[in-house]
């Protein structure tokens, strides 16, 4: 039983792990045309994610595998349930993928804005689908006796999801300015800086409206907030993770600032995932058909395993991603061979 | 008409992974001459071969952004169009899965960044150290792929356990999972047959080089020389030991499989093997060339047991005997097309390097890249087809592996979306490659922004140097 406790948080920290590094890589795209006024800006904007955006998404890949292995019910019910959504977002990482590998390997100016565009609008659905899938998991789905998910994509669009969707979004555009302030210089950079605000009030706003919304129309993952008080803690490091965001970038502390926004992403997860556990699946038909952390599990030999399989490998995983940040630190400069 | 659910689903599973399954053995491949072609810098300090390795990284690259954008279908995939599949197999299964992430993914991702734009910032033996990582987390991830397939087709090391509900796969012993009889000869397999298609593409350019393009004649004859000698050691490796290899694994542990392969019907001694054929599954019988004696003799039974003779589980007809019989025949027999071909170019090249005087021995150098893949794609065909009508041999049917909820409609509209983008993704991967090889190596001035001798060499100049951002902000 503690293994599936473990997993719970274990898996709560790889979509963690997701959100914040791929969640700037999608940030970055998302500002890309807004920001970015000529190929050189453009390169510049490809390349500070360019070394590491492809590391950045196999989180997404682990957090697949890891739902398959360890909750392989939940895995099942949740992909073949939300078909067509998953088939978007499959469209738009494929797109995400070719595109900054494509881009530069020919010099036409049509050839590149067509790229541009397809990297703008890849990430930008990519946050916003992500996010709709939230959503509509904090709504709770029409799991039946079966297990099953019987739901069309317009069912899946309920406003609340679309509400979570479009934050994700402006979450991450904040998340991606504040690094991409820490990678550029020049006009770039000053752009930027005058964008964030902008950013932060709009994330901020819808953020407080998705609060409210969830409370008001009673979304199953706020019962425990209601009936407990000590797991406001997690909603409340937002706020101050918020706060120390806005604070560092008075400062032009820019650095701190993006670890503030990465602690803030956490916590708003960790804050939806506390009030959902121990459901990964809230049946919105009867709750006795909710799939959780024990009913969708894998048996204890394989929730072993898989443990001393992370144990093993996640070490090493942080080792050189830490190594690989660090020799790619620093301002982002485009040569001949950048994409 | 009513469409056919499984039918669709599976119609999606071949386009899919046939597709992707072009480009890890590339990555493979490629990336091992991508060490040797570097390797061969820091020995030499010939500025050819670092000229080659951009030329080649850039490639890689490209290669790479496909098969990451293909390859994270497949995980999806699984429990999209097979849900069933994933809550039976999810105990076993799925760790191999979650295990490929840890151990292969990220050595990759993590990596692939230095190695595409390690070349102007890292010192040539750090960027070789950065590419080799890449290299090995793509080996690495086939090691995971090919544990988790072959447990599909020689399953062991889980218990089914029916309560609490639905049916599943729980997994007893994790060795005994990852160990199962065929992992072993399948791997190999396949490695030998990447690296195979690696020395191919390598080859293949060189030669085009030769053939086409002046500028280029002396890299293309350089990675010619490099090449080859790969090619030609693999490609006999692959037809002479690890090929029949897996096919007495096959013949020992997937029996149906077997008869499948060489459209065996009756079960007979001195059992023949067909050069080609043709099955006609309705009567049950299969014409061709046969030479007697020849599948007992290569598969080592002197009993091959019959198609026919196939009635108690795990032990069922198999559902594709003639894309398997088909696949398997154009396997071997462009397989072994490709050993006199290659014995005939080392033996122009040796000799007085008169291969590079006969032009149409040249293009049948350039050939052999598509042939290999082919060649790698047809296998992989044998090994699923022959598994059907199981998806975990002997444990689980295809039939009943698919997903309740998804309607046919709905694999009609994401094949069609699959379609299309595939059809698109490889045109343009197409005229890219293209563009790269017509353009071909550029001269190291036009790419280097520093001379080699000033970049950081070793782990630790890397690590205490300043970043470039921090100079600036010095100054």
């Amino acid at each position: 039983m503690i293994l599936n406790e473990i997993w719970f948080i274990l898996f709560i920290v790889i979509v963690g792990g997701y959100l914040i590094l791929d969640g700037f890589d999608m940030g970055v795209g998302i500002l890309h045309l807004l920001l970015a006024r000529n190929d050189t800006e453009r390169r510049t904007l490809l390349n500070s994610i360019g070394p590491v955006w492809d590391g950045n998404e196999v989180w997404l890949i682990l957090g697949g595998g890891v739902l398959f292995a360890v909750f392989p019910f939940a895995y099942a019910s949740l992909f073949s349930g939300f078909y067509i959504a998953f088939m978007l977002v499959l469209v738009v990482l494929i797109f995400r993928a070719v595109t900054l590998e494509f881009r530069s390997q020919r010099p036409g100016s049509t050839w590149r804005s067509i790229w541009d565009v397809s990297f703008f609008l890849s990430s930008a659905v990519l946050a916003l689908l992500l996010g709709v899938a939230f959503g509509a998991i904090l709504n709770g789905v029409p799991l039946d006796a079966r297990g099953e998910i019987e739901v069309n994509l317009f069912e899946l669009l309920t406003p609340y999801a679309l509400l979570i969707g479009v934050t994700t979004v402006a979450m991450l555009a904040m998340h991606g300015a504040i690094y991409l302030i820490m990678k550029t210089e020049g006009d770039i950079q000053a752009r930027t800086k005058r964008w964030l605000p902008y950013l932060m009030g709009g994330f901020v706003a819808l953020n407080t409206v998705g609060v409210i919304a969830a409370v008001a129309l009673g979304l199953p993952f706020t019962d425990r907030y209601l009936e407990q008080i000590w797991p406001v803690i997690f909603p409340a490091a937002a706020l101050v993770a918020m706060g120390a965001v806005w604070y560092f970038v008075q400062r032009a502390r820019y650095f701190l600032a993006f670890a503030a926004s990465s602690v803030m992403i956490l916590m708003l997860l960790v804050a939806g995932g506390i009030g959902m556990h121990p459901n990964l699946l809230v049946s919105s038909i009867d709750q006795a058909y909710n799939l959780t952390i024990y009913n969708a599990a894998s048996e204890d030999n394989t929730l072993t395993v898989a443990l001393v399989i992370a144990l093993i490998g996640m070490p090493f995983v942080l080792l050189y991603t830490i190594g690989v940040y660090y020799i790619f630190r620093g301002k982002v400069t485009v040569e001949p061979t950048s994409y | 008409m009513g469409l056919d659910a499984e039918l669709l689903a599976r119609l999606q599973f071949t386009l899919t992974i046939t597709y992707h399954f072009i480009f890890p053995p590339l990555s493979m491949g490629l990336g091992l001459m991508l060490l040797v072609i570097s390797g061969m810098y820091l020995r030499t300090k010939d500025p050819k071969w670092r000229r080659l390795s951009f030329f080649w990284v850039k490639i890689y690259g490209i290669v790479f952004a496909m098969g990451v954008a293909t390859g994270v279908v497949m995980e999806f995939e699984f429990g999209m169009n097979w849900a069933d599949y994933s809550r039976f197999v999810g105990n076993v299964f799925g760790s191999l899965l979650a295990a490929e992430g840890v151990f292969a993914f990220f050595l990759e991702g993590g990596f692939l960044g230095l190695m595409l734009f390690g070349g102007t910032r890292l010192g040539p033996r750090m960027w070789f150290g950065a590419s080799l990582m890449v290299v090995v987390g793509a080996h690495f991830s086939a090691l995971w792929i090919v544990m988790a397939n072959s447990w599909m087709q020689t399953p062991q090391g889980y218990q089914v356990q029916d309560l609490p509900l639905p049916t599943r796969a729980v997994m007893t012993d994790f060795w005994d999972v990852v160990f199962t009889p065929s992992f072993i000869p399948r791997i190999l397999h396949v490695f030998f047959a990447s690296w195979t298609a690696g020395a191919a593409f390598v080859a293949s350019v060189g030669a085009y080089y030769v053939l086409k393009k002046k500028d280029f004649a002396d890299l293309g004859r350089a990675a010619l020389a490099i090449a080859l000698p790969f090619f030609i050691l693999f490609a006999v490796a692959n037809a002479f030991v690890f090929g029949p290899e897996s096919a007495r694994n096959v013949a020992e542990f997937q029996p149906t499989k077997l008869a499948a392969m060489e459209g065996i019907w009756e079960t007979q001694q001195n059992a023949p093997a067909y050069a080609f054929g043709w099955v006609d599954t309705d009567a049950g019988t299969t014409t061709g060339l046969a030479i007697p004696g020849l599948l007992s003799f290569l598969s080592g039974q002197d009993t091959v047991e019959g198609i026919n003779s196939f009635d108690v589980p795990p032990d069922v007809p198999p559902s594709e005997v003639q894309l398997t019989f088909q696949s398997y025949h154009l396997m071997v027999g462009l397989g072994m097309a490709i050993v006199p071909f290659a014995l005939m170019a080392a033996g122009l090249w040796f000799w007085k390097r008169k291969l590079l005087e006969y032009r149409w021995a040249l293009w049948i150098v350039v050939s052999t890249v598509f042939v290999s893949l082919f060649v790698i794609t047809m296998g992989w065909w044998v090994a699923e087809f022959g598994r059907q009508p199981w998806v975990v041999y002997g444990l689980m049917f295809t039939a009943v592996a698919t997903s309740p909820v998804v309607s046919a409609e709905e694999i009609v509209v994401s094949l069609g979306g699959f379609v299309l983008i595939y059809v698109l993704l490889m045109a343009l991967f197409l005229y890219l490659l293209n563009a790269k090889i017509q353009h071909g190596p550029a001269p190291l001035e036009e790419l280097e922004t520093k001379p080699v001798e000033d970049l950081p060499d070793t782990l630790r100049s890397i690590f205490t140097a300043r970043g470039e951002g921090e100079e600036r902000m010095v100054r």
